[in-house]
């Protein structure tokens, strides 16, 4: 692209009476670029200026104003490359000339004097105009061919579901189911829990209805006795090896390296070739993750519906309840089976059983469920107890519980049961299971009205959880250099949980979605909901891929990394630090991008010692020339110059929450120059070492939130930026400058009334430090 | 009209109700590729998670969340957002739509930069809902500063006043037009998507618990407003008849929910709710005490239960399970004394506390407000998913009481399900 430029500096909203505009025009002029003014850009008239001067030939546009945040639409000029320097929310707003008041034309005229506001609507507009010299217009990747068809992993209730409706919008499906039939779960229960209003009474299992269902849809393929062995490639083009249940194959997927294979004796990082070797020989018997298998199947995207299976408790884990000891003592699941055979037996002598105890909590010290419970375990509780009645006239069911968990509507399938006479109720805390002759006596204290209670029974039954197939293993089976399973499932439990409220179907790998029971223990109802939404994003990922956009939370983008390899140590960071696991490498350690994997967050950019991974609109060098279009003020300059601070901050969460702060005209030090990043993931530490090196004061970080409850939207990149951040402290202090001049802090969107001070005491704190002594070199 | 299915499908999808299922599912297909309308009757997007402080049970703020669901939509041109907007009728069937809407005047114009002169302007104040009716603003206003459109407001309540007139001549852009009206809108869709979404239970109809006659008992979404930075207080909790600090304040769970006057059903997210908001408390007043009373906690799936026993173990959180029966008011120092049966020991308690939280349920918005189209409602008001039938489907709340995260799985899913219904031959 030839590019003409045009810097346009709206007056309006208060910048024309804020700052000196016809100064700002001569900066642009300065560079040789065209300035034009109006008081209003964003209106009719205005815009009708920036399209005359596009169509006079302008087709990179500086436009100093608004935020970007806001007037998104009227600013995008299709074809043109367009920067907002954001002179209202982050200059005017935000330093009101009631604090920061303009030089008297007195003050003026001695040159020692400056004004600190004008300083900096200065600074961004020449920001704007470095970085737009340095970005190009994205062009999208695109795959040769996108495979449209997409895998799903698990033929129980959620599996079919999500299957049959991405058929029914016309996708190609396939589902790996690893029985000998569809079904799951559901294939092997007496009754179901109510699925719809009135949400009263137990139905019949819909699992035969969801099988013909599937067997209805010709664009659905069934694989049964097959588990998947390893997924390789990426969204649009997954290579998918597909094996019996046991077999060993050289496409089983390889696993990583533990971290203790991967140094030498003095803890020194191998080199990636004896890495790599290490890696073949641990996995010996399995290809390496880049060869492809030549009988692979193609899918462009992934739902895992790969279910739960029942808790199975240890021997003496539950003494107290007999589980273990008394044959009659079972779990929720063996009463499932038994009551699916026919009438309720005892299994120690297959005598009816006519009372019936359900524990739904098993602790004496905790109120809490038996583990992998959710609310689902209340709910079969209630849904056993009412088989014991209709199997026996005279059959009773006592559920001792500590919180009945019906929430929702399925409060009315608890009113209902409540109704039944035979069926007992009690909140308390099961004491003790003991053999009373053939039976059984269950005790149980600190029940409504303080009273101990004793209930013969003929059998017990125990709440047992839903436990994620995750939890024991990968199950997808990702041919992927991170490893095969899901990154950080620890925190929740083993399950694929999202972590992200706001959007639950979000994994840490582009194109493989999550549904039913692998994601938290969900009732069959909730199980068929979730599967609709997860055929829903695989579906959008490969409408996105065909675009050669990405996926959430960057959806659209166009960009990806483009790597410049010539230059490429083979250091594997960009590998390793990945959040979406979107880069593998070969057996030389040089990295593999697979750009639908993904996500542009820009963490390997940050990541990178080289500086050779850029996306065409942000890069090392638009960041960095922007931080080096700052003017650095020293004693050269004037007696006593102002200090000058760099913030890099989220453009996510800390940008807006800037903006808020400018817009409820909440002030902070005007010495600060603000750098919105995709992500602190894509911080690199170039920028801070530029930054010190041309005479900044200091340079700050404002990102999101990390630990077990990480906010950032990318996952990992805050915590990656601490990392580096804490590591060039000891570059620094080789310089000689102190640690405490690059700081990062946490912060979140509403922070807005806090943020000002936070930056306002860093800078109290650069001052206390003094200047930086590199200042004027 | 068997032959709906067959007819050509218009290729866009509406969705009724702005909050953040309709977002959800607006965004979701239209990330797909799909042609999306997107009504809310709010000048705002963002619904009832724009009033919350923050999320349970990660304590993270809903605008982070919303600020991306926005630039999506920025960067989404198959979006079309309507605001200040209701559905009038809905006609036709699945694939073939018709639709009318009734765009109110929002009296700002595009023009709009945000510089607040119109608000500056104005000096009569009205009753800020956003707020519960716990402050005042101006005539003319943002809703908050998140708000997206990011463009002020004119109440209807002062046109034809002067403050209407003050208000146009204090902008400077023109943005200010007294003169617009209603428009009617007709579209033609292939699917409707309601999500309608709740609104808190009318604490006022809860005989027993005292709300509206004593100033320091107030409702769960009151407590959000009051804890959020954005809320009438800026964030600092106080009591409402004194602002006093509050040392102790009791949270009454199931206020209208389980109760076959009120809701019979289980709103759902009460229980964290109010788990969560005593971190709000505990957080502000270190050494305030916290008495919640519950009927169960429902604090369903392992993230959910480690929260709460989180909180259990705070010595100054007291758990009773007990339903309130009563409450009184000291006149003289406008506490509260509540009275409940502790169903463990069998007492009668009475604790008296500064201030008392009803944890009222949802009601949906349709057992309120008919809803224009034919759908089927349970006895509660939920709209009840036919999806042999298609066409139009209830996501989120409309459809049953869900926290976000199910409400956004469910929302993710009738995006799907609306596009099946376009793309049904």
């Amino acid at each position: 692209m030839d590019k003409k430029f045009g810097v346009y500096i709206c007056t309006g909203c208060g910048i024309g009476e804020s700052l000196d505009v016809a100064a700002m025009c001569d900066v642009a002029e300065e560079e040789g670029l065209t300035c034009k003014t109006h008081s209003m850009f964003c209106g009719k008239e205005g815009v009708d200026l920036l399209k005359s001067e596009i169509e006079g030939g302008v087709n990179t546009l500086v436009v100093a104003a608004c935020s970007r945040r806001v007037n998104y639409d009227v600013f995008r000029f299709d074809g043109c490359i367009v920067d907002r320097v954001n002179l209202r929310e982050g200059v005017v707003w935000s330093h009101p000339r009631s604090e920061f008041p303009v030089l008297t034309e007195e003050e003026k005229e001695d040159e020692d004097n400056f004004d600190r506001v004008q300083m900096m609507g200065e600074d961004y507009l020449r920001m704007g105009m470095a970085r737009v010299e340095r970005i190009k217009p994205p062009e999208p990747y695109k795959l040769d061919t996108l495979n449209r068809k997409i895998l799903v992993i698990g033929g129980g209730v959620a599996g079919m579901s999500a299957a049959v409706d991405a058929a029914r919008v016309g996708y190609e499906v396939t589902i790996v189911e690893k029985g000998a039939t569809l079904g799951g779960y559901a294939a092997k229960i007496r009754k179901q829990l109510p699925m719809k209003d009135p949400y009263e009474t137990p139905i019949p299992p819909i699992v035969q209805s969801c099988i013909d269902e599937v067997e209805k849809q010709s664009n659905i393929t069934v694989r049964t006795n097959a588990v998947v062995a390893r997924i390789a490639g990426q969204p649009g083009e997954f290579i998918v090896t597909v094996k019996k249940p046991g077999e060993k194959i050289e496409f089983d997927v390889p696993y990583p390296l533990p971290e203790e294979m991967t140094v030498d004796e003095s803890g020194k990082e191998l080199d990636p070739e004896t890495l790599h070797q290490k890696f073949m020989e641990y996995n010996e018997g399995r290809r390496d993750i880049l060869t492809p298998d030549p009988d692979g199947e193609m899918f462009g995207a992934v739902i895992l519906a790969a279910g739960w299976r029942p808790y199975e408790p240890k021997k003496d884990e539950f003494a107290h309840l007999g589980y273990g000891e008394l044959p009659d003592v079972v779990t929720n699941h063996k009463f499932e089976e038994i009551a699916a055979q026919g009438k309720i037996v005892r299994p120690s002598d297959g005598k009816e059983a006519k009372s019936v105890v359900f524990i739904q909590s098993p602790g004496l010290e905790s109120d809490a469920d038996f583990d992998y419970a959710g609310a689902v375990t209340s709910m079969v509780a209630l849904k056993q107890a009412t088989y014991v009645r209709e199997d026996f006239g005279d059959g009773k069911s006592f559920i001792f519980y500590q919180h009945m968990r019906t929430p929702g509507l399925s409060e009315n399938f608890y009113k209902k049961v409540q109704q039944d006479p035979g069926i007992f109720m009690t909140k308390g805390k099961v004491a003790s299971v003991s053999k009373n002759g053939d039976g059984m006596i269950v005790e149980a204290e600190d029940t409504l009205l303080g009273e101990k209670i004793r209930v013969k029974a003929d059998m017990v039954v125990l709440a047992a959880g839903m436990v994620p197939l995750t939890k024991d293993e990968p199950v997808v089976n990702m041919a992927y250099r991170q490893g095969p399973a899901f990154r950080d499932i620890d925190l929740f439990n083993g399950y694929v949980d999202s972590n992200f409220i706001c959007f639950p179907y979000e994994t840490q790998r582009t194109g493989i979605y999550a549904a039913g029971a692998v994601r938290r223990s969900m009732t069959m109802e909730e199980a068929v909901e979730d599967a609709s939404g997860a055929a829903l994003k695989a579906i959008q990922c490969l409408e996105s891929v065909n675009r050669g956009v990405s996926v959430h939370p960057r959806s659209g983008d166009m960009t990806f990394p483009d790597f410049f390899f010539q230059r490429c140590t083979q250091c594997k960071r960009c590998t390793q630090e990945c959040p979406f696991g979107a880069i593998d490498d070969d057996a030389k350690g040089t990295p593999k991008p697979n750009p639908t994997r993904c996500r542009r967050c820009g963490t390997c950019m940050g990541a990178c010692p080289e500086r050779i991974i850029n996306f065409s609109d942000y890069s090392i060098d638009s960041v960095g020339s922007m931080l080096k279009a700052v003017k650095v003020p020293s004693e050269d300059d004037y007696t006593e110059p102002p200090f000058r601070i760099l913030g890099l901050v989220c453009e996510n969460d800390a940008y807006p929450t800037l903006d808020i702060a400018g817009l409820n005209r909440i002030s902070y030090s005007a010495d600060v120059r603000i750098i919105p990043i995709r992500c602190l993931g894509s911080m690199n530490v170039i920028w801070i070492k530029d930054a010190l090196s041309q005479g900044m004061d200091g340079v700050f970080l404002l990102g999101c939130k990390h630990g077990d409850d990480y906010q950032c939207h990318f996952v990992k990149g805050s915590e990656l930026a601490e990392i580096r951040v804490k590591k060039i402290g000891d570059a620094l202090a080789s310089l000689a400058l102190e640690e405490e001049r690059v700081v990062q802090y946490e912060v979140a969107i509403d922070d807005y009334p806090k943020i000002p001070q936070i930056i306002n005491d860093f800078v109290k704190q650069i001052e206390e430090l003094g200047p930086n002594p590199f200042k004027g070199f | 009209m068997t032959d709906d299915k067959q007819a050509p499908a218009s290729g866009s999808i509406l969705v009724v109700g702005g909050g953040i299922s309709g977002l959800t599912t607006a965004l979701e297909a239209a990330e797909v590729g799909y042609e999306v309308f997107l009504v809310e009757k709010n000048p705002y997007l963002g619904g009832r998670v724009a009033q919350l402080k923050q999320y349970f049970p990660k304590l993270c703020p809903p605008t982070c969340g919303l600020e991306i669901n926005f630039r999506r939509i920025k960067d989404n041109p198959r979006i079309k957002v309507l605001t200040m907007a209701d559905v009038e009728k809905v006609s036709g069937g699945p694939g073939n739509y018709k639709v009318e809407i009734k765009v109110n005047p929002r009296y700002v114009n595009e023009n709009c930069t945000l510089c607040g002169e119109c608000a500056k302007a104005c000096k009569m104040e009205v009753s800020n809902d956003f707020n519960f009716g716990m402050d005042r603003i101006k005539g003319a206003y943002l809703p908050h500063e998140m708000a997206f459109p990011a463009r002020y407001v004119i109440s209807p309540q002062i046109i034809g006043a002067e403050d209407a007139q003050r208000a146009k001549d204090a902008c400077k852009y023109d943005a200010v037009d007294l003169d617009m009206t209603a428009k009617t809108l007709n579209l033609d869709v292939g699917a409707v998507v309601w999500a309608t979404g709740w609104q808190p239970y009318d604490a006022n109809r809860i005989d027993n618990l005292g709300y509206g006659r004593y100033p320091n008992i107030i409702t769960n979404m009151m407590m959000e407003r009051l804890s959020a930075p954005n809320g009438p207080t800026k964030g600092l909790i106080q009591r409402p008849s004194d602002d006093k600090a509050p040392e102790s304040v009791a949270f009454v769970q199931c206020a209208g929910s389980r109760d076959e006057n009120h809701l019979p059903y289980c709103s759902y997210i009460c229980c964290m709710a109010s788990l969560k908001q005593a971190t709000y408390v505990r957080e502000q007043f270190p050494d305030a005490k916290i008495y919640i009373y519950y009927i169960d906690i429902r604090t369903p799936g392992q993230r959910y239960e480690k929260f709460y026993q989180d909180i259990k173990a705070d010595e100054n959180i007291f758990l009773i399970k007990g339903k309130v029966a009563e409450v009184a008011e000291d006149p003289d120092t406008k506490n509260i004394t509540v009275v409940a049966e502790n169903a463990v020991t069998g007492e009668k308690t009475r604790q008296t506390v500064d201030m008392v939280v009803l944890a009222t349920g949802m009601q949906p918005t349709a057992a309120t407000t008919k809803l224009p189209a034919d759908l089927t409602f349970n006895a509660d008001g939920f709209i009840v998913n036919d999806f042999e039938k298609g066409g139009m489907f209830a996501a989120g709340c409309a459809n049953k009481p869900a926290d976000v995260m199910s409400s956004n799985q469910n929302a993710t899913g009738m995006a799907l399900k609306a596009i099946q219904t376009l793309v049904r031959r």
